[in-house]
């Protein structure tokens, strides 16, 4: 499989009154076309930042985000995004919301009658056909963010960036939307960046899990294959070994923060030391670094000039 | 309730009460929502007729309730009076016009002469209406195009507010020596379309009644929710579509609130600019009854208070309906 999206010593400061915060540093990260990656971490460790970065909503201060071929600088439809709170257009209706994102991104390759199909099409996806003429406001949060999600369909994008999409929601209807969501994924098989705080989301939907050490300068610190058999039972893992191993992983990472904190207010020359050797933890990163280099080396310039 | 006939919320008590549901429930909200209303009413018309009768003023007994309802009976009958005299008027001239043709088939009948009575009380209601609509119209006119640009563009917020600032607590009393100089210089037509004291009244009502609207305007336009926002910038939306398609539809509650505001500014800075810029509306009724200083002019004046009260009421509820009817936000409380 190709690598769709590469993230190359990815880092971000932000000008503060008390002096420059360094939120990441030194994210390195490939996708691979298909696949489904989550980020996790604790509060406030930069996850929607990096999300933030892939979209094109922030700017990284060094490193940079390549997308098939082309560098990302701005947001636009090909990484379409589904945000924590819905962002529905409250004065119009679920049906006219698809609309409006289709509309704009295929004006002039659609005609009117191929759209309608089109947004009918993806709402249907999510559950949403008997809902379609509701307004936001007459709607449940869940068919909110199913609506959301159905938007972010609808634009056909090359990466799918969820930012805790299922997070403002109660448990059963998180479990619908997570059974909804891995339907859609068997079908469309979009490459898809999902953050979420719940570690249960993250090993049942994921191929990969991204684990980020704690902000500020935070990196990648783990990063975990999950090679489960799709399709994936919630009710079967349960019991599985493997799963429950899994999940294991993840939160020994996440509760035993030790093996990060070590790292903390050291000189740069440490920092960079730990994080590299981190990385190289991380499966099949050794090689990665080789080919990466040229494209930092370049990139970087870019950057920092 | 699935019912085929929606009836108002207001009314239900009533119908449950004919059909015998509940009555002691019933009567329970009749009376909050009546009867409450009412009793105060009637202790406040009490009080009115108790205190009137111990104040004697300079143009005789300050006029309780009772005389205010005689005044008001008064003025319509003299409205319809003027209307009669205006009506036999007219007739006299076709009367006059007919009788000459019949003497000579060929004669050209005489123009009709306008009549020029003086206007009535109701007429002087229909007036002020219509100034302060077009006052209002005007002000909105400028108001939330201008309130737009300036939400939409930081530095040009930043060169209007100062002057937004400066003249929003100006009093239309202070306006009008100003307003009434200038249109007196520049509307110099021989023919003119409007009295001059019409466009005096109704530049003093606008001058007055833009600011709420275009400060809610402008902070409606700036307020639009970062959500929005970055949905508008993963859509890659034009500037246009981007202002037609999120920030105006998301500023509409707040231009609304603006709108209300500036209708019951207006209404209230009409009165005084009729009066001192002597517009034939309720405000120079109320100069002009002042100024007459007879045995009735307090009961008329009252009446005129009364009256004044009521359709600025009435306003507010027909802008209230109207910003029900447009507001998407169901989170506001529009009461």
């Amino acid at each position: 499989m190709k690598t769709l999206l590469e993230l190359t010593q990815v880092g971000i400061e932000f000008k503060t009154d008390k002096g420059p915060f360094v939120a990441l540093q030194n994210v390195n990260l490939k996708i691979q076309e298909g696949e489904y990656v989550s980020l996790i971490g604790h509060s406030g460790c930069g996850k929607s930042t990096v999300l933030n970065i892939v979209a094109g909503l922030l700017q990284a201060t060094t490193g940079g985000v390549v997308l098939d071929g082309r560098e990302v600088n701005e947001p636009g439809p090909e990484r379409a995004v589904v945000f924590q709170n819905h962002s529905l257009l409250p004065w119009l209706t679920a049906y006219e919301n698809v609309e409006l994102a289709v509309k704009q991104v295929f004006r002039g390759k659609k005609s009117r009658a191929e759209m309608k199909e089109w947004i009918e099409h993806n709402l249907h996806l999510v559950h949403m056909d008997h809902a379609m003429h509701k307004r936001p406001d007459e709607i449940s949060g869940g068919m909110k963010q199913r609506v959301g999600i159905a938007r972010a369909l609808a634009m056909q994008p090359k990466v799918l960036l969820m930012d805790e999409p299922f997070g403002a929601l109660d448990a059963l209807t998180r479990a619908h939307l997570q059974d909804s969501l891995m339907e859609i994924q068997r079908e469309l098989n979009n490459t898809v960046i999902m953050i979420t705080h719940d570690v249960d989301e993250a090993v049942l939907l994921s191929d990969r899990i991204v684990m980020m050490t704690n902000g500020p300068a935070a990196t990648i610190g783990e990063i975990l294959d999950i090679d489960l058999e799709r399709p994936r039972n919630r009710l079967e893992l349960a019991d599985d070994a493997h799963y429950n191993h899994l999940r294991h992983e993840v939160l020994r990472f996440l509760y035993e923060k030790q093996r990060k904190v070590e790292d903390f207010p050291q000189a740069p020359s440490a920092k960079s030391d730990a994080a590299k050797s981190a990385a190289a933890k991380s499966a099949g990163a050794s090689s990665d670094q080789q080919e990466s280099a040229a494209v930092v080396t370049s990139l970087h310039k870019k950057h920092v000039a | 309730m699935a019912a085929s006939l929606q009836i108002p919320v207001w009314l239900e008590p009533y119908m449950r009460l004919l059909r015998g549901d509940r009555p002691g429930a019933q009567l329970a909200i009749i009376t909050r929502q009546l009867g409450l209303p009412l009793l105060g009413i009637a202790l406040f018309l009490f009080f009115w007729q108790v205190g009137a009768g111990h104040v004697k003023t300079s143009l005789g007994q300050l006029p309780g309730p009772a005389a205010v309802w005689d005044q008001a009976v008064n003025l319509k009958a003299e409205h319809d009076a003027e209307r009669e005299r205006a009506v036999a008027f007219y007739q006299r001239q076709h009367d006059r016009n007919a009788k000459r043709l019949e003497a000579d088939p060929t004669a050209k009948p005489m123009p009709i002469r306008a009549y020029t009575g003086k206007p009535t009380f109701i007429d002087q209601i229909f007036t002020s209406l219509k100034t302060v609509m077009s006052g209002f119209a005007l002000a909105t006119l400028i108001a939330v195009p201008l309130g737009i640009a300036i939400g939409l563009s930081a530095p040009l917020y930043g060169a209007v507010n100062p002057l937004i600032q400066i003249f929003k607590p100006v009093s239309p009393l202070a306006w009008l020596p100003l307003v009434t100089i200038v249109v007196a210089a520049v509307y110099t037509s021989q023919d003119p379309m409007f009295a001059k004291s019409y466009v005096v009244s109704v530049l003093t009502v606008m001058l007055c009644s833009l600011w709420p609207t275009l400060i809610n305007t402008a902070v409606g336009v700036t307020s639009v929710s970062s959500d929005l926002n970055n949905v508008s910038k993963v859509l890659r939306l034009s500037w246009l579509g981007h202002v037609r398609k999120i920030v105006l539809p998301a500023s509409v509650p707040m231009i609304f609130t603006g709108l209300r505001l500036s209708l019951g500014t207006a209404w209230m800075v009409l009165i005084a600019a009729e009066m001192l810029a002597q517009n034939p509306g309720l405000g120079k009724f109320v100069w002009d009854e002042f100024q007459n200083g007879s045995s009735q002019s307090l009961g008329r004046i009252m009446v005129a208070v009364l009256v004044i009260g009521l359709i600025g009421y009435i306003l507010d509820r027909l802008m209230l309906g109207l910003q029900r009817k447009v507001s998407w936000d169901k989170n506001v409380a529009v009461r």
